[in-house]
């Protein structure tokens, strides 16, 4: 067969790549499209509603302090749970996950039930459950780093007769830095381009461009405005992604890292307590919102199974539409975020990269006034569509998957590739029996947090749900926008049930990553 | 002799520097030769070429008399064994050993039966669901080997199999590699910087130096008459004297150092590797010369000796380019 062979492969690779592409360009590029004809005005440019100053000055600030709170908040746990060996540390370190997977709309309802009255709308209560959110940001990324920086530096130093301070600054900082502006910046990202905690805690008047896209497009229907703050908010996401993917670029070769295994100490003496203390204290932390949020749902559980006026099906049904929506979309994303780490994986990291994450960071919200204003009219009307949900969250969830799978995908030693083929294997047999096997496991992560993240989804979802099929963050939003107890408890019961499945499916996703060389 | 492998001309540039500047290289049915040379010199290069990972810019390759232009590298029928093993992580030791097996599409009785055999000839009879993480570097590199003579290559290759052991486990493993492939007549191609692992493998040793092959010869003759004086040198023998375009090479077994308060040399502190003793001596004018020799009879350092040497033992070599 020969050349004609290889020639059919690169057809079929060619193929394959073009369907992320004309799926992106259908469901994202489209409608940003429709979204930069409606914000631009006729001369080109923007047409922002009063008011925008502040807007973008308090949607920064409150980044920055959240960004700055959560570094604090999140060093302590980085440093004992990425330097010490201690019993149960895997399962520290998937705990910490749990509130990044956590809903957002979990986590306000939580915080709402948490905080005192005084407290419970506001900068404090945005600023508290950002940092909530975003320590696992900065524990994974900082611990990760910490935990393969070789301790025998360390020690090389000591020995050399650098004192603990003269230590820390020029031996584990130099090292640490990367990964702590990576984590910064992902972390402000995240803050940045936060919606249902501001929505929800923020109270009346304190806005972001995010939430004031929503409250221009869906409540004051002033789809002009929406639209130009959308273009506002992409502009601003693209300066922070770019400046963040260069920050993780740099974190991703800080030198030779070395393996856990030389690097984890048991802790002793005074650092056994600190340790302890971190952990007992991150615990606290982890677990009273969660457990406020039970309490409060107790007794409102009957709830879930009566007719309501706050929605058109009765409340259960809301996470039977979740749990389908989010598999359709973790369904989805898997197929074109897979596709677009395969294309990505041949080529070495670089700009196309940051590319494929764009819709991680273009907000959420604004894809899903993209969908409403674009999907409105035949041919291509979807509004009463139920697909147009779980594209919407795939979406959402793609990039993710990306993130997952591409390292993975890289991170296949070529000589396997060359061993297969002095074998007898052609390069499609290879890619069968020895690529695909060898990244399944990261393709078995990435489905858990796909689903994850689509169940948890409400910027996009909020827009296109309809209102008889709610997912579980609508519903809950819908509650907790109405007065009384009763709404209030339908709203906790719901958020339960929402954080149950959804740390389940991180959970089972996390274990299966942590799986590697343990056991079989 | 028609080679089982023939090379000729192979040229191959990567990243502006010529990797292979014009090889020519043949190996006999059931021979093993050794491509042995610094690294840099291009032997892992002309493997690839072979095995077909790399693409010739010129010259041919031939197995049994055909060309094996624009054969991809899973219809040569060549087996490569590699440096760091390549094992599949996700497969256990039969998996391994039965990739190529299954490759061809071969019925898994027979399979099964053929995998048995070869973990029998590598030693590791029994270890078919051996996970590979598992397996110590020894292991490894017999499943690595098992795995690459499954298919029964027409040609084998061996890409510094054994670089990175402890010492008492690769020299027995040479030894057993020698053994495997005289005992099934394997044609094979083995790539070393080792000097010692060369000589102890090859029927035949090519020297490479800077994508050139200086020298093709048994361990004997290369080690009697080396082609230049940095073949000389890089083989092991130090006693190279240059003199303008020519060298003369002083093999060390043939220079003997005669305790003697008149003589115009004095020894230095002996080195003694197994059996083998090497001596330092230096002349009253600075020169120096080595001398090896069992026994254990060393005389103290600075003692005074006459040194000679057996005429036979000195050849007489073009200087060649500076190494």
């Amino acid at each position: 067969m020969g050349p004609g062979h290889s020639a059919l492969t690169r057809g079929r690779a060619l193929a394959l790549g073009t369907v992320p592409v004309a799926f992106l360009a259908l469901f994202f590029a489209y409608p940003l499209a429709t979204i930069l004809e409606r914000g631009l005005t006729s001369d080109g440019g923007l047409s922002l509603p009063e008011g925008t100053t502040a807007l973008v000055w308090f949607t920064t600030w409150q980044a920055a302090a959240s960004t700055l709170l959560t570094l604090v908040a999140g060093l302590p746990l980085a440093w004992a749970i990425g330097r010490f060996r201690f019993r149960g540390r895997s399962l520290a370190r998937a705990l910490v996950l749990v509130p990044f997977v956590l809903p957002t709309v979990v986590v306000a309802t939580a915080f709402l039930d948490l905080l005192p009255a005084d407290l419970q709308r506001g900068v404090p209560a945005i600023l508290a459950a950002h940092v909530f959110f975003n320590v696992a940001v900065v524990t994974r990324i900082v611990g990760g780093a910490w935990a393969t920086v070789d301790a025998r530096s360390e020690e090389a130093a000591a020995v050399l007769g650098a004192g603990p301070l003269r230590r820390a600054r020029e031996v584990t900082l130099p090292r640490l830095a990367p990964a702590l502006s990576a984590a910064s910046a992902l972390t402000f990202l995240f803050c940045f381009t936060s919606f249902g905690v501001i929505l929800i805690l923020g109270g009346p008047g304190r806005a972001t461009v995010e939430t004031e896209i929503y409250n221009r497009a869906a409540r004051l229907f002033d789809l002009q405005a929406a639209a130009a703050l959308s273009i506002l908010q992409l502009l601003a996401v693209a300066v922070v992604l770019t400046v963040a993917s260069v920050l993780e670029a740099r974190a991703g070769d800080g030198g030779a890292l070395a393996d856990e295994g030389d690097v984890l100490r048991r802790p002793t003496g005074g650092r056994r307590v600190a340790v302890a203390g971190i952990l007992a204290i991150a615990a606290v932390v982890l677990v009273l919102p969660l457990a406020v949020l039970v309490g409060h749902s107790l007794g409102s559980w009957h709830l879930l199974f009566e007719e309501t006026p706050a929605l058109l099906v009765e409340p259960w049904q809301a996470a039977v539409y979740s749990v389908a929506f989010a598999s359709v979309a973790a369904a989805i994303a898997l197929v074109v975020g897979g596709i677009a780490a395969i294309t990505l994986a041949r080529r070495p990291p670089g700009v196309l990269d940051g590319f494929v994450l764009l819709p991680l960071g273009a907000s959420a919200v604004m894809l899903g006034f993209g969908f409403i204003i674009t999907f409105d009219a035949a041919p291509l009307d979807f509004r009463s569509s139920w697909w147009l949900v779980p594209v919407a969250q795939s979406l959402v969830a793609a990039p993710f998957v990306v993130r997952i799978v591409t390292p993975a995908l890289r991170s296949i030693d070529p000589r396997l590739r060359e061993a297969a083929a002095t074998l007898g294997a052609s390069p499609g047999r290879s890619r069968r029996e020895v690529d695909l096997p060898l990244v399944s496991r990261a393709f078995g992560i990435a489905a858990g947090f796909a689903f994850a993240i689509a169940l948890g989804e409400f910027g996009a979802t909020v827009f296109v749900a309809r209102a008889e099929q709610p997912t579980l963050p609508v519903a809950i939003f819908r509650f907790l926008g109405r007065p009384g107890a009763e709404s209030q408890g339908t709203a906790a019961a719901l958020a339960v049930v929402l954080a149950g499945i959804t740390v389940c499916a991180a959970l089972a996703a996390e274990r299966l990553g942590d799986g590697r060389g343990r056991g079989f | 002799m028609a080679g089982a492998l023939q090379v000729r001309g192979a040229r191959v540039a990567l990243g502006g520097h010529e990797a292979l500047a014009g090889v020519d290289l043949d190996v006999a049915e059931g021979s093993t030769v050794a491509v042995l040379g610094p690294s840099g010199s291009g032997k892992s290069t002309l493997l690839r070429s072979i095995a077909g990972l790399q693409k010739l810019d010129d010259g041919t390759v031939s197995l049994d008399s055909r060309s094996l232009e624009g054969v991809p590298a899973h219809r040569r029928g060549v087996g490569l064994m590699f440096q760091d093993d390549a094992l599949f992580p996700h497969r256990d030791v039969a998996a391994n050993v039965g990739f190529g097996l299954r490759m061809q599409n071969v019925a898994r009785a027979e399979r099964e039966a053929r995998v048995r055999e070869l973990l029998a000839l590598v030693g590791l009879e029994g270890r078919e669901r051996r996970r590979v993480s598992t397996l110590s570097g020894g292991e490894r590199k017999r499943v690595a080997l098992a795995r690459a003579l499954a298919p029964a290559p027409r040609l084998l290759l061996l890409d510094e199999p054994l670089g990175a052991l402890d010492r008492p486990l690769h020299d027995r493993l040479v030894v057993e590699l020698r053994g495997l492939f005289a005992e099934i007549g394997q044609t094979a191609l083995y790539v070393t910087h080792d000097v010692a692992e060369a000589f102890a493998v090859g029927a035949l040793v090519a020297v490479m130096r800077d994508g050139r092959i200086v020298q093709v010869a048994t361990p004997e003759l290369l080690w009697a008459a080396p082609a230049d004086a940095w073949v000389a040198r890089f083989i092991g023998l130090q006693n190279v004297e240059e003199h303008g375009a020519t060298a003369l090479v002083i093999r060390p077994e043939a220079v003997v150092f005669r305790p003697d308060p008149h003589g115009d040399a004095a020894v230095g502190t002996g080195q003694r590797d197994g059996p083998l003793v090497t001596l330092r001596a230096t002349y009253d004018d600075g020169r120096e010369i080595v001398s090896a020799h069992t026994g254990l009879d060393l005389p103290p350092p600075g003692t005074r000796v006459t040194v000679e040497i057996d005429p036979a033992a000195v050849v007489e070599v073009p200087a060649g380019a500076p190494g």
